[in-house]
């Protein structure tokens, strides 16, 4: 861990304007992504900004019916809210799939959603890793290389990490918008499709936020109703992520929406495959997948993601 | 002492303390964060500093530089050894892998130099300061191709009537290759010391380790100084596995650091050194061949496996050992081959050999009860034996598995098991039902102890360790049975090469060895307390000592001064002539997700024979926690080798799945009320490796019964059966 230094935010304007004022500053929330990061000399940034004193720890109902919610609410919270737990089920259940109950308690949602992938070679400094060190290579796909963990769509030739993140995914399979301040102090809206970046050449840009950017809220549109279910697909039975999980929610009529984790560098969903939800999971697949390109050790990752699909449809 | 023939009846046999379930006896210590485990020992010695290792990040090679001019002047540090500012150190005759000196690169995460600092944060990152060059060379880091360049080749290391001919004329045969992964301990504490070498003299190590005598004994060859002035703490240990057998680099590190720093320095390995620096249980290859009439009687067996070892030796991964004593049989074959790859050093995990071997082999068994159309129980019955099948003069000196079998079907309800393989379902949950045979060796080691009486109170001291396993409880109960105390007035003091050398903890020798031991002091005791009192007729109940018709209590024997006795238990080589070990059935049975191949295990049993159960509520938990490291070993556990980069990638707890809370199920273990008068006085045997062995067969049988799939290569992940289960479901 390199020295840094600290200070604490009290509000989103100052942290914004703090953060892209002090070279190298970086905000911590939960810290229980970016400390472990920062042991490892993964992440080396030179000031931390602790924004759990913004006061972004609230949930509230919003006007047109949907939900607020500050970015600073912990993860243990947003499962265990009343109107989650009603509205937006497969929220509660993609988050209490994820971690472990005292990594919930300090995990929030902003930070949940930067987190960074899990790929092995990332984690050690040694290797060469596009995503830690631009330019120096990508370990995971070298043959031999181990990659059953990783991505299989959306992937490129310089990374083929996956986003960890359970909560993501169903925010995403709910439409969710990230709300975020910039350091000008202006309030921008971000839907969570268009939140994270794919790799294509810049694998180390993971979001579309920009330098100093705060997150300060997720907004869950009005309920969407329908049978909601997450299933995460894993070797042991908790405390892994996930090899696929599968966000879906699903209407009377046989229309609803898919979400899908652990497969690409953010969560992977698309209108045309939601269309095809009427016609079972190999057609939503067809679509969804199209164009994956899976190392030999996560091919399985395809068929699991159909299976698995099929599996909620049938009514699990 | 010498333990020279079988003991007959004894007051073992009529016990108060011994073989009563009791609670840990350090336990408070342990739930009050007061034990002292090495890493947190600030008291043991002042102005400690802390040291942090670098390890070699190429697999094989050698170090052409290090600058390490920033580190040295990093904020906080005190001093930085480097591999090249040393010869290369002496390897004791316990280790393989050089820990530490010299430009040599063997394996990825080998410790090349160890900065010492103020506090952790200035160590770690001035030895990310530390800048390397390496010249790599290529490395051979594949079982695979070696095993198949080797299979077939060289003579048999076991062979017994005409195997060929056996197989070519049986009725039933079997012919299948298992494959076993790489495993890590992945204790939860990890390797640990504080060292205080200061003065380049005399050296006291307080650290984690399962054997003081062998610790003391590597650290005068590594250092090539006197075992006189090398001194060796470790009363606790969390956890070891074989881990912690041998001497690593961890005291290593912090003895060279305090040397150069002229002051204590304590160290630990970063979780992600124990599974390349540290050492490992090799993955193994078995091709696995019987033979069997109709009548389910086992005619032939061929074993021939390979696993790999580092340049030197170490492995102690044989699965073949086992093949030659388990099962009935007149015609028998084994191999082994140690292969040699540029791997990190293999070494013993719990139960070497023995573990992996019966991964393989007790699916072979259940693949062979299926061919004979047979319950896969009965076929084991039938194939058992009293006396080992190479070597018929030899007979077992107590073997009750077929008791084992017949308990544990009965209390499983095995009979109701799911019969046709993919035939019972729960919802989307394919359910199925496996079982499988174990066999541990029963070894035991020289152990000695001093007992200490002092106003009634007894202190028991030897340098044994208690690795979790519950040695402390075992040795006091044998302490309080033999003098006729209640537990409350025993001490026991452990873990100290101060103490008398102990057996130490591993290969299942611990509790039956260090008991012995602690008996052969009492009895010591017990003498000297007869002599005193001028008879030989002594008795010692109820805190007294009763001589003839008079009761005197302890307390007052041993008012004005202590009465001390010490000795050895050593094991006459009757034991030779005997096979000694502890048998176990395990029954399982898991669900299978008809979509996602996930396996969940939902129940299992265990059903052990291993003589005289000293305190059940260690055993079991031994077991249990044996029977969980299989459950990880069956579904998850995977050290995964980078091929062209020669190192375990996998090198943390989120990368090396072992099971948790959540897919452990409900365990019950039954012990079977034997005795074994050939192992020692005690009649009691070892549990702690009988746990894990068979295990993770059953669940491997199960998984097929449930699915139909059969899956001879651990861990038996979702991917190996995905695409071998029915399109719908
Ligand atoms: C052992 C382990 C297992 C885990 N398992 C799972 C799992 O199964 N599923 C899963 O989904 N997750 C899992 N996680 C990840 C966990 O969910 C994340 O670490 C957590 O959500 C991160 O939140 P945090 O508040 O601690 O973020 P921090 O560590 O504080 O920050 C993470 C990143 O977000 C940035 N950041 C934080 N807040 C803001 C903000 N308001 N605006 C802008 N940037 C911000 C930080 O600068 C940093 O880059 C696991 C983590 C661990 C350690
Ligand atoms: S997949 Fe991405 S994160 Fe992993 S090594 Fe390659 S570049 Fe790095």
């Amino acid at each position: 861990m390199r020295p840094f230094t600290y200070e604490r935010a009290l509000d989103p304007v100052s942290a914004a304007a703090r953060a892209a004022e002090v070279p190298g500053a970086r905000f911590i929330a939960g810290g229980t992504n970016l400390i472990d990061l920062m042991k490892l000399e993964i992440e080396t940034p030179d000031h931390l900004i602790d924004v759990n004193g913004t006061g972004l720890d609230e949930i509230t109902v919003t006007e047109d019916g949907g939900l607020r919610i500050g970015a600073l609410v912990s993860n243990t919270d947003l499962a265990d809210h009343d109107v989650v737990r009603r509205d937006y089920p497969v929220l509660t259940r993609a988050l209490v799939a994820g971690a472990s109950g005292q990594l919930r308690n300090k995990a929030t949602t902003g930070g949940n959603l930067l987190q960074r992938t899990r790929c092995p070679y990332f984690y050690d400094t040694a290797q060469p890793c596009n995503k830690r060190a631009q330019g120096s290579g990508c370990a995971a796909l070298s043959p031999g290389a181990h990659s059953r963990q990783l991505g299989i769509i959306g992937v490129s030739d310089a990374c083929i990490a996956q986003h960890p993140s359970d909560m993501a995914v169903a925010l995403r399979v709910l439409d969710a918008v990230v709300e975020t301040m910039t350091p000008a102090g202006d309030i921008r809206l971000i839907p969570l499709k268009d939140f994270h970046c794919l790799p294509g050449s810049t694998p180390e840009k993971e979001s579309v936020l920009m330098d100093g950017e705060i997150i300060t809220a997720v907004y869950l549109p009005p309920p969407v109703g329908g049978k909601q279910a997450y299933h995460k697909v894993r070797d042991r039975a908790s405390y892994a992520f996930a090899l696929v999980s599968v966000a879906l929610i699903r209407h009377p009529d046989g229309s609803g929406r898919v979400a899908l984790g652990g497969v690409a560098p953010k969560p992977w969903a698309m209108d045309e495959a939601d269309a095809e939800l009427p016609n079972g999971a190999k057609a939503v697949m067809a679509k969804l997948l199209e164009g994956a390109r899976p190392t030999e050790e996560n091919a399985f990752k395809i068929r699991l993601a159909e299976r698995t699909l099929a599996a909620m449809l049938a009514g699990e | 002492m010498k333990f020279e023939e079988p003991t007959s009846d004894n007051l073992f046999d009529r016990a108060m303390v011994i073989g009563k379930a009791t609670p840990r006896i350090d336990g408070p210590l342990k739930v009050s964060g007061q034990a002292p485990y090495a890493y947190e020992r600030h008291d043991v010695v002042e102005d400690q500093l802390v040291g942090y290792p670098l390890g070699a990040t190429i697999g094989r090679g050698r170090i052409t530089a290090m600058d390490t001019e920033a580190a040295r002047n990093a904020p906080g540090v005190a001093a930085v050894v480097t591999t090249l500012d040393i010869d290369p150190l002496e390897i004791s005759s316990f280790n393989n892998a050089r820990l530490f000196g010299g430009n040599e690169v063997r394996h990825y995460h080998q410790a090349i130099a160890v900065v010492v600092a103020e506090t952790l944060e200035q160590a770690r990152h001035a030895a990310e300061m530390i800048d390397v060059t390496y010249e790599e060379e290529e490395g051979n880091f594949d079982l695979e191709k070696a095993w198949q360049n080797g299979l077939g080749t060289d003579e048999a290391d076991a062979e017994t009537g005409n195997v060929d001919e056996a197989f070519a004329s049986a009725e039933v045969t079997l012919d299948e290759t298992y494959r076993t992964p790489d495993q890590s301990h992945a204790m939860m504490e990890p390797h640990s010391s504080i060292a205080d070498w200061s003065d380049g003299e005399n050296m006291t190590v307080w650290t984690s380790s399962q054997m003081i005598a062998w610790a003391r004994k590597s650290l005068a060859e590594t250092f090539d100084i006197d075992e006189d002035r090398i001194r060796v703490e470790s009363p606790f240990v969390g956890g070891g596995f074989g881990a912690k057998l041998f001497l690593r680099s961890d005291a290593v590190l912090a003895a060279l650091g305090s040397r150069a720093a002229q002051r204590p320095v304590k160290l630990t390995l970063p979780r992600p050194f124990i599974f390349n620096n540290a050492t490992h249980r090799s993955a193994t290859i078995q091709r696995i061949r019987l033979a069997a009439g109709q009548d389910g009687r086992l005619t032939a067996i061929e074993h021939e496996a390979a696993a790999h070892e580092f340049e030197g030796g170490g492995n102690e991964e044989n699965p073949t050992n086992l093949t030659k004593l388990f099962y009935a049989g007149a015609n028998r074959r084994v191999k082994h081959h140690d292969v040699v790859l540029d791997l990190p050093e293999s070494s013993s995990m719990r139960a070497p050999g023995e573990a992996s071997g019966l991964m393989a082999f007790e699916i072979a068994m259940d693949e062979m009860a299926e061919k004979l159309g047979m319950d896969p129980v009965e076929f084991r019955i039938l194939n058992d034996t009293q006396v080992d099948p190479m070597n018929p003069d030899v007979p077992f000196s107590d073997r009750n598995f077929v008791d084992c079998l017949k308990v544990g079907a009965e209390r499983f309800g095995w009979s109701d098991r799911n019969r046709k393989p993919g035939d019972t379902r729960d919802g989307l949950w394919m359910v199925g039902h496996g079982m499988a045979g174990a066999y541990r060796g029963a070894p035991t080691l020289t152990s000695g102890a001093r007992v200490r009486l002092e106003r009634g109170h007894l202190t028991v001291e030897t340098d044994m360790t208690d690795i979790g396993t519950g040695s402390y409880t075992i040795l006091a109960q044998t302490g309080a049975e033999m003098l006729g105390l209640p537990l409350e007035q025993v001490t026991v003091k452990l873990g100290d090469s101060r103490f008398p050398a102990s057996s130490g903890s591993g290969g299942q020798f611990g509790a039956a060895s260090s008991t012995a031991g602690v008996y052969a002091a009492c009895v010591a005791l017990r003498e000297e307390i007869a002599r005193r009192l001028e008879t030989d007729d002594v008795r010692f109940e109820d805190g007294n000592v009763i001589a003839g018709n008079k009761a005197i209590p302890l307390e007052e024997i041993s008012a004005d001064a202590e009465i001390t006795a010490e000795d050895t238990m050593e094991f006459g080589d009757f034991q030779d002539d005997l096979e000694i070990g502890t048998f176990a059935a395990h029954f399982v049975e898991v669900g299978v997700h008809a979509a996602t191949a996930e396996v969940r295990v939902r129940r299992m049993l265990a059903v052990c024979d291993a003589g005289r159960i000293l305190n059940p509520v260690t055993a079991r938990s031994q077991v249990i926690g044996g029977m969980t490291m299989a459950l990880g070993a069956a579904l998850s556990e995977q050290l995964a080798v980078d091929k062209p980069r020669g190192y375990f990638v996998n090198h943390d707890l989120a990368g090396y799945e072992v099971a948790v809370h959540a897919d452990v199920p409900d365990q019950e273990v039954i012990f079977l009320d034997t005795l074994d008068p050939a192992i020692s006085p005690l009649k009691a045997k070892g549990v702690g490796e009988l746990g894990i062995c068979g295990v993770a067969a059953a669940i491997a049988n199960a998984t097929y019964n449930a699915t139909g799939i059969r899956v001879r290569d651990y861990p038996i992940t979702l991917d190996k059966m995905l695409d071998r289960l029915p399109e719908t479901f």
